[in-house]
């Protein structure tokens, strides 16, 4: 592993350089790439990853015999454990890989949900859940005659913890949210609501997705059940997520799907599963993804997570106050502890138009519910636009990007 | 002595040429254009009459005078509303068959797919399919 420079000055520049994508122009001017938190960009190293592998590894993994497939499944497999480390998993056996967090997700609803969810028994949400935290748990509650409970936030946009002990009862057994908000950028508190669930025999699943490449993530201490995220959110690849679970949970959960790989023996009478953590991985996997998938956790540790949170933070806190100086401007989510995601309003611009004129100043902002509309809804809001940053992000950009808000606002006034 | 509706869109065409493809100039442009389109009675935009995108809102109105389709529309975002009296300007005072029949090459032409390439984004795709619809409408319903 790459040496971490805990509290050191980042070289931006020098990080800008190692993703090419940021170096063009759009609409005739240089991009600003501020939609970070719907996924962020890849470093050089997580493209030539993959194509690497295509050109000199390629064959499906475990069960091959030969050179390639031996390659192939060493690569895999070791990237498992680069996770595993990165969240201190107990055991590289408890990550499983999904196609995102939204199936990590609907894992668990549907395969724990189906074993452990009974008539009666309620499952605990919050308000600022994207749909993909929400939706799963609908439908699994449906099924299994139980209740969905939301815990309400305050204006500010977090969870009132006050009111968790109303909430969270012997009849709860799942308590899932999320670690950072998308919409809002809450960091939620992960420790307390854990203990409060766990004290009541609830499980918890928190949807990382917004979190893992920007804080400090360890399993274990968070005492989590779950946790589920995406690697295109932290510099790798799409169509890729994670799931870790606790072993003996996982253990005592039926299989999501079946199929390929899950299988111990099969005959028409009878079939025996795989142990963890194929159990849960039918088919064949996303193998280059996964491969390319350890390179941008080795960039994100290469950089240091220290580094990169306060990074993030000095851009946070310098965006927030140049926008709320701006007359007519309204940040939608003002938590203590926030990551780097600003969603904001323009009194009297709708945030379709803002998100058109941004892009025509070669601003990437993105705008609408976020895929959070019982939020929106929470707020009396339609949608929000929102500027959310990255490691390689700065100052200078803000700049531009606060004075092209100030003239996108001027044409409206 | 009114134009036909390859006049009216070659006319759109070359009053975007003047933007020279730059794009705040062509939304800027978009919102002006927006802002001159007359005003849509309040209680046409109900429910029926929404033409629904992801992001923005299209209301659609479209009565028979005459034997012409009237069009009355709005938008709830400056651009799209734009968009929309574009669409007004060229289709209203059409026949139905007219309607129809219309090719609308000035989109392609002005290089306005990059605002409704996504149509779930504002419903303008939407709407243009469903001015056809009422153009059909209108037109069976004369030959009935």
């Amino acid at each position: 592993m790459s040496k971490t420079l805990t509290g050191v000055k980042l070289d931006i520049e020098g990080i800008r350089k190692e993703f090419p994508v940021l170096n063009q122009e759009v609409n005739g001017k240089p991009l600003i790439y501020f939609d970070n938190a719907a996924t962020n960009q890849k470093p050089q190293r997580v493209v030539d990853a993959l194509v690497d592998h295509y050109k000199k590894d390629n064959a499906n993994i475990h069960r091959g015999i030969h050179t390639l497939a031996e390659r192939s499944t060493a690569a895999f497999e070791d990237t498992r454990k680069v996770i595993q480390r990165f969240i201190n998993a107990n055991e590289a056996e408890e990550i499983i890989f999904t196609k995102g967090t939204s199936e990590s997700i609907n894992l668990v609803a549907s395969s724990w949900g189906r074993k452990f969810l009974n008539e009666g028994d309620e499952v605990l949400i919050s308000t600022m859940e994207h749909h993909s935290n929400i939706v799963p748990w609908q439908l699994i509650c449906e099924e299994r005659g139980a209740t969905l409970k939301v815990m309400p936030i305050n204006e500010a946009g977090e969870i009132v913890i006050e009111e968790l002990d109303g909430l969270i009862t012997d009849k709860t057994k799942m308590v899932a949210f999320n670690h950072a908000s998308n919409s809002l950028g809450t960091i939620n508190p992960v420790k307390v609501i854990v203990e409060k669930a766990h004290a009541v025999g609830a499980k918890v699943l928190v949807d990382g997705a917004q979190s893992t490449s920007h804080l400090e993530v360890d399993v274990q201490d968070l005492n989590v059940d779950f946790f589920a995220f995406s690697a295109h959110k932290m510099y790798g690849p799409t169509g890729l997520g994670i799931l870790y679970g606790k072993r003996t949970l996982l253990e005592k959960m039926p299989p999501y799907q079946g199929g390929g790989e899950m299988i111990k023996d099969v005959s028409f009478t009878k079939t025996t599963y795989n142990d963890i953590p194929y159990k849960f991985e039918a088919g064949t996997p996303d193998i280059a993804n996964v491969i390319a998938f350890k390179k941008a956790v080795e960039f994100i540790e290469e950089v240091g997570k220290e580094n990169i949170a306060a990074h993030e933070k000095e851009l946070l806190d310098y965006a927030t106050a140049k926008m709320e100086s701006i007359d007519g401007v309204k940040i939608v989510g003002k938590a203590q502890d926030k990551v780097s995601v600003i969603s904001f309003q323009v009194e009297g611009i709708h945030h379709f138009d803002l998100g058109m004129w941004m892009d025509a100043k070669g601003i990437a902002v993105r705008t609408g519910h976020h895929c959070t509309q019982p939020l929106m809804d929470h707020y009396g809001i339609e949608g929000t636009a929102r500027a959310s940053f990255s490691v390689y992000n700065t100052k200078e950009e803000i700049d531009i990007f606060v004075e092209a808000l100030k003239d996108t606002i001027s044409k409206f006034r | 002595m009114s134009q036909s509706i390859a006049e009216v869109q070659n006319e759109i065409v070359d009053e975007f040429s003047m933007l020279d493809g730059d794009m705040e100039m062509s939304i800027g442009y978009l919102m002006e254009l927006g802002e001159q389109l007359p005003p849509m009675a309040e209680e046409l935009k109900s429910d029926d009459n929404i033409v629904k995108g992801c992001q923005s809102k299209v209301w659609l109105n479209a009565e028979l005078k005459e034997g012409k389709i009237e069009f009355e529309a709005d938008s709830n975002t400056a651009i799209t509303k734009g968009l929309v009296s574009l669409l007004v300007r060229i289709l209203s005072g059409r026949t139905p068959q007219e309607v129809v029949d219309s090719d609308l090459f000035f989109v392609d032409k002005v290089g306005l797919n990059r605002f409704i390439g996504t149509q779930r984004s504002n419903g303008l795709g939407a709407m243009m399919k469903q001015m056809k619809i009422y153009g059909l409408a209108f037109s069976a319903k004369a030959g009935a």
